[in-house]
């Protein structure tokens, strides 16, 4: 079976700068795979190369097998994506963002009513159906986004950022949706700023100035490194000398 | 409460938005000098407090007191004694560094030159960029211009809404690292935060939730709140793992917490080690054979979580 993701060599350069640098990694269908990196470490550009929202200076990328660069609109057909800063329409109740989407995604009406009442139910937010997303706690609001990402059942999912500012217990019930997703075979792209989440994950990557400086299982980078904690590595990597973060 | 020289006293403070209850009977003390973090998720109300004590916003009841003054009636007076950092990045993206901070520090009737020494430990590493337009900055080097802009007028008080969210490991960690160099001159520093492991950077914290104080106290102390015992437990199989401690009979909480469960044992009267052991032969019946089961003092997260209830309710 291919990799759900593909990516060899992918490079972005802006001007004189290089924002991704030539980074080479597989993700296995079905992975929980965790993008880590320190603001500015090229995150953001190599997730809009794979989503297929920005041309790569060099190198490819496959998603779902299909290339990001010359079959973007296949791509993005097969993935789901959400990040805290864009999600769902405040405005509209959950279920009207739920067949906006929908209709996006190219599902017939009877699919969208549904999968959208399972969706509800499984989160047990049916009685909230009619209420205006910006009225729900963030919690709830980033649970009813994951799944409106998974509406049109993607193969890959793409969260940026998905548990932030959301109260710990909500967090890890968000962690359990993310193990419950990829248990029936959906491949989990997630950032995080959380250390504890990383630990989470099948396995990590961490980037640094554009390369990824580490890439494996948990387990192995911090028997690798002799680093206690994801946490300790990440610190070690992303600051190879205190002095450095000055200029930052 | 004693008012005693404290820069800040917060008392049966209530606000609310329509049918949002933003603060429920908030009552705190910031101490002299003290660094004092406001922990909390989204939707806590540590913006809302912010708005208040900086005269931004009336509140519907109780009083707020900032450096002897009060929240409604003095605003004037204290509007230019306390600085503030709002949670949105809220410069000038099309002025320079150095022209942003000349701005604010015009705003309060003083000039950079004046205000330099205060600011210097964090504008000294943005100052070779003094040219470069705001908007063009790193995040980082935002977030420290934001700072200078803050204290170039030399506050009595500093309110920093959640500087951090968004911010990487790294970066937190630097962030932190200034404020304890400004926390060395002596002024009081109020910080709002999401993340409970910067809680641990604060002098004394009021844990935050749905507009109401879960508890206050110095980092350390907090855990001694913890209801239960509490064990560690590691193993190969997190997942069974976590199955497993949840059907214990006698499990008061179970959570992930990293590459480990924090798993809280609702008998008080039995010794930790006994519980410890009992858990261990109630894992193995299940074929975890290699879990670990250890005592563990309880942090800011577990004692957070055990407070706060049932997380949020969706309202229809």
């Amino acid at each position: 079976m291919s990799a759900a993701i593909d990516v060899r060599g992918l490079t972005r350069r802006f001007g004189a700068f290089t924002a991704v640098d030539a980074i080479s990694f597989d993700v296995r269908a079905g992975e929980v795979f965790g993008f880590l990196g320190a603001n500015g470490a090229g995150k953001t550009t190599a997730i809009k190369m794979l989503i297929g929202l920005l041309a790569p200076s060099a190198g490819e990328a496959r998603v779902a097998g299909f290339d990001v660069r010359t079959q973007a609109e296949e791509v993005r057909r097969r993935i789901g994506y959400m990040s805290q800063r864009f999600s769902l329409y405040d405005d509209l109740t959950a279920r009207e963002n739920i067949a906006l989407y929908g209709g996006i995604y190219g599902l017939s009406d009877a699919a969208i009513r549904e999968r959208g009442d399972a969706m509800l139910d499984r989160l047990r937010l049916g009685h909230a159906g009619a209420a205006r997303v910006g009225s729900l706690p963030l919690g709830w609001k980033q649970k009813l986004a994951f799944s409106v990402a998974l509406l049109h059942a993607p193969a890959i999912v793409f969260l940026d950022e998905p548990t932030g500012g959301v109260d710990p217990v909500t967090r890890r019930q968000f962690w359990e949706m993310i193990y419950a997703e990829a248990s029936r075979g959906t491949t989990v792209f997630v950032t995080t700023h959380y250390m504890d989440e990383a630990e989470y994950c099948d396995r990590v990557s961490i980037m640094v100035d554009g390369r990824i400086a580490a890439m494996g299982t948990p387990e192995a980078l911090k028997a690798d490194s002799g680093a206690a904690t994801l946490d300790e590595l990440f610190v070690r990597l992303a600051r190879p000398s205190s002095a450095a973060g000055a200029a930052r | 409460m004693s008012t005693g020289g404290s820069p800040l006293v917060v008392e049966r403070l209530s606000k609310r938005f329509g049918e949002t209850v933003a603060l429920d009977d908030v009552s705190l003390e910031v101490r002299p000098g003290e660094l004092f973090g406001l922990v909390g998720p989204d939707g806590g109300g540590k913006t809302t407090l912010f708005r208040v004590v900086t005269t931004l916003l009336l509140p519907d009841a109780g009083t707020a007191t900032v450096l002897g003054l009060d929240a409604v009636r003095d605003l004037w007076a204290i509007r230019s004694r306390v600085g503030y950092m709002p949670g949105r990045f809220s410069l000038y993206p099309d002025l320079s560094v150095e022209e942003n901070l000349r701005f604010f520090a015009s705003v309060f009737g003083t000039s950079i030159e004046e205000g330099y020494a205060t600011i210097a430990p964090i504008y000294r590493q943005i100052e070779p960029f003094r040219d470069r337009r705001a908007g063009a900055l790193s995040g980082g080097m935002k977030q420290k211009l934001a700072l200078s802009c803050a204290l170039v007028h030399r506050p009595d008080i500093l309110f920093l809404d959640e500087p951090t969210t968004g911010v990487d490991a790294v970066s937190r960690r630097e962030f932190w690292d200034l404020l304890h160099e400004l926390r060395a001159s002596g002024l009081p520093i109020v910080v709002a935060t999401p993340y409970m492991d910067e809680a641990d950077r604060c002098d004394r914290v009021a844990l935050v939730q749905q507009g109401r104080v879960l508890a206050i106290d110095a980092p350390s102390e907090i855990g001694a709140r913890f209801p239960h015992p509490l064990f560690a437990v590691r193993g190969r199989d997190r997942f069974a793992l976590l199955q497993a401690l949840r059907d214990h009979p006698h499990a008061a909480s179970v959570f992930p917490f990293g590459d480990e469960l924090h798993y809280a044992d609702a008998r008080a009267q039995m010794a930790p080690s006994a519980i410890a052991e009992e858990v261990r032969a109630h894992l193995r019946t299940r074929g975890l054979d290699d879990a670990e089961v250890a005592p563990i003092r309880p942090g800011i997260e577990d004692t957070f979580m055990a407070l706060m209830g049932a997380p949020p309710e969706a309202a229809a």
